[in-house]
């Protein structure tokens, strides 16, 4: 795992030796702020909790997440550096591991900044600090599950762009899985147990659960395992597509 | 001498392309191949194999013993690699990257700083060590993708055009390193300048379409030409028709050749002899004013395009 943890810190040295950390922070910080007071009518509900600010997370995490995962392969590939790395004495799947906890750190680092918010919280009233931190845990988890997916397509290709629309349109379909828009196409003629499984993959829904303060042990499983199929999934395409 | 490096039967194919065919060769300790080709012939490709980078086909190929497939963690352990381009991380500084590819390496603590260190000074890199390497001239890119495969002190090197892009100066420091590094390791260079194979390699390959057409020297590889051990003579006084006559006398002249240039003519021998001192004995005899005269060690473009082209 010596080599895993290397390639963590080459990759989070990278984010931050280029102007994409600074501004991915600055965004994810200002909009979380603006979806939360503005849409999220933080004050007007009157109700000591971050309901208002977990809730946006999904559909922030839509399209600032493909932002992060676009370039992680991608641009090795178009640099010609894949061919190095790929030849450093070290299996395929660590430096997959690698480069997705960096990422995922990555994003933990701008998920903590938001630390004010819950401050203000506390300041202002009493909320159940646990429903907090298993949000915070929520949050973390499906944001690993949308890099997990992002990560996998910016494998398959040196387009940078391309691995973005992929990645956010992918991440969608997880998204949206679960609401009426999609299960109404289903319904008509899709059996109980296809649809059951169309809505058991939703984000939305499992994320849901946990910011309503309830741990379910299969929302994690859950989120889990989309890390688990895709990272798999990610290694299998780096090495299928050599050269 | 141990062997090195082997290959057997390698093939590569890409859909019905076949890229590399049936190569089998093995190099030893202290030989430096130089792998010559046309663009596109099957170098890279045989390279980007023996590395791991690149699936194999069919056949097989081991480095120190260990398979590269098989066992392709151990074997890229004991293999330095300059990919064609020299791919490089441009954010990163040398030293940051350096760094890192020593600790990617295994080495840990004053280990990585002494690592690093050497390749530096062996590659000269004191100056630029501390910039951004998307800000280094070319020159400098290749050197420090030298320093990343050397670093490690490995049994085999496998550099892909380690010259291209660097002036002559840097070309020269180059294969002065690639000299000095060669009688503990076996190295694998490809390039297409054949002044280069003569320069540093102990043995030439020449593959074309996929396939090995030669395996030799490069004095082997010179002497495949025409005009091998020729003897180009100028005379600018004197009368050539007569001079012309007294060389056909001599029974290792093969045919003599009228350069286009005034007073300039090239004697080819028989079999490739060697027939200067002959001919310098024989103008000091008949008292020829000889005002310059040089033996053709043989064209090797001339043999490259027979080579690669008959094929």
């Amino acid at each position: 795992m010596g080599s895993t943890w290397v390639i963590i810190k080459r990759e989070l040295a990278a984010y931050f030796s280029t102007p994409l950390a600074y501004v991915f922070i600055v965004i994810f910080l200002s909009l979380s702020g603006a979806l939360t007071f503005f849409m999220g009518a933080f004050f007007e509900r009157g109700q000591a909790d971050m309901n208002s600010f977990f809730s946006f997370h999904p559909w922030l995490y839509l399209f600032l997440i493909p932002a992060v995962s676009m370039r992680l392969w991608a641009e090795e590939r178009k640099s010609g550096t894949i061919e190095l790395l790929l030849t450093f004495p070290m299996p395929t799947w660590q430096i997959v591991i690698g480069k997705f906890f960096a990422a995922w750190i990555f994003i933990a680092i701008a998920l903590f900044l938001t630390f004010p918010l819950w401050i203000t919280v506390n300041w202002l009233g009493e909320p159940d600090n646990g429903v907090v931190i298993a949000s915070y845990i929520g949050s973390l988890v499906m944001a690993g599950s949308y890099l997990a997916i992002g990560s996998c397509i910016s494998a398959a290709t040196k387009n940078q762009v391309i691995a973005f629309i992929l990645a956010a349109v992918l991440c969608f379909l997880f998204l949206m899985s679960g609401v009426e828009l999609v299960q109404a196409f289903f319904q008509p003629w899709a059996p109980v147990f296809v649809l059951d499984a169309i809505q058991s993959m939703s984000f939305l829904i499992h994320f849901n659960g946990i910011i309503r303060g309830v741990i379910d042990l299969r929302d994690v499983i859950y989120f889990g395992s989309i890390i688990g199929v895709f990272l798999y999934a990610n290694s299998a395409v780096i090495d299928l597509t050599r050269g | 001498m141990g062997q090195m490096i082997t290959i057997e039967g390698l093939t590569k194919r890409f859909g019905s392309l076949t890229a590399v065919d049936n190569i089998s060769l093995s190099v030893g300790r202290g030989e430096v191949l130089g792998f010559l080709g046309p663009n596109g012939a099957g170098k890279s490709t045989t390279m980007k194999m023996l590395t791991g980078y690149l699936p194999i086909t069919s056949g097989r190929a081991s480095v120190c013993g260990f398979d590269v497939v098989s066992d392709a963690i151990k074997a890229r352990e004991k293999i330095g690699y300059l990919p064609e381009g020299s791919p490089l991380y441009g954010d990163m500084s040398c030293l940051l990257f350096l760094n890192f590819v020593a600790e990617i390496r295994g080495y840990r603590g004053a280990q990585v700083k002494d690592k690093v260190n050497l390749a530096i000074e062996r590659l000269e890199l004191e100056s630029v060590i501390n910039k951004p390497i998307e800000t280094l001239s070319k020159g400098f890119k290749r050197r420090l993708g030298l320093a990343q495969s050397i670093l490690h002190d490995p049994d085999v090197l496998i550099l892909d055009e380690p010259t291209d892009g660097l002036d002559p100066n840097q070309k020269h420091q180059v294969r002065g390193l690639i000299k000095d590094m060669a009688p503990d390791k076996a190295i694998i260079i490809s390039t297409h300048l054949l002044e280069e194979v003569a320069a540093v390699c102990s043995r030439a390959i020449i593959i074309s379409e996929g396939k090995i057409v030669f395996d030799g020297t490069p004095e082997d590889f010179a002497a495949r030409s025409s005009i091998h051990n020729a003897v180009t003579i100028r005379l600018t006084g004197e009368d050539l028709d007569r001079v012309g006559n007294e060389i056909e006398s001599m029974e290792d002249v093969h045919r003599i050749e009228t350069i286009n240039e005034t007073g300039v003519l090239r004697l080819i021998p028989k079999d490739g002899a060697v027939i200067v001192e002959k001919v310098s004995l024989l103008m000091r005899d008949k008292g020829f004013k000889v005002d310059e005269i040089f033996v053709e060690r043989g064209h090797l473009d001339e043999v490259f395009r027979d080579l690669t082209i008959a094929n």
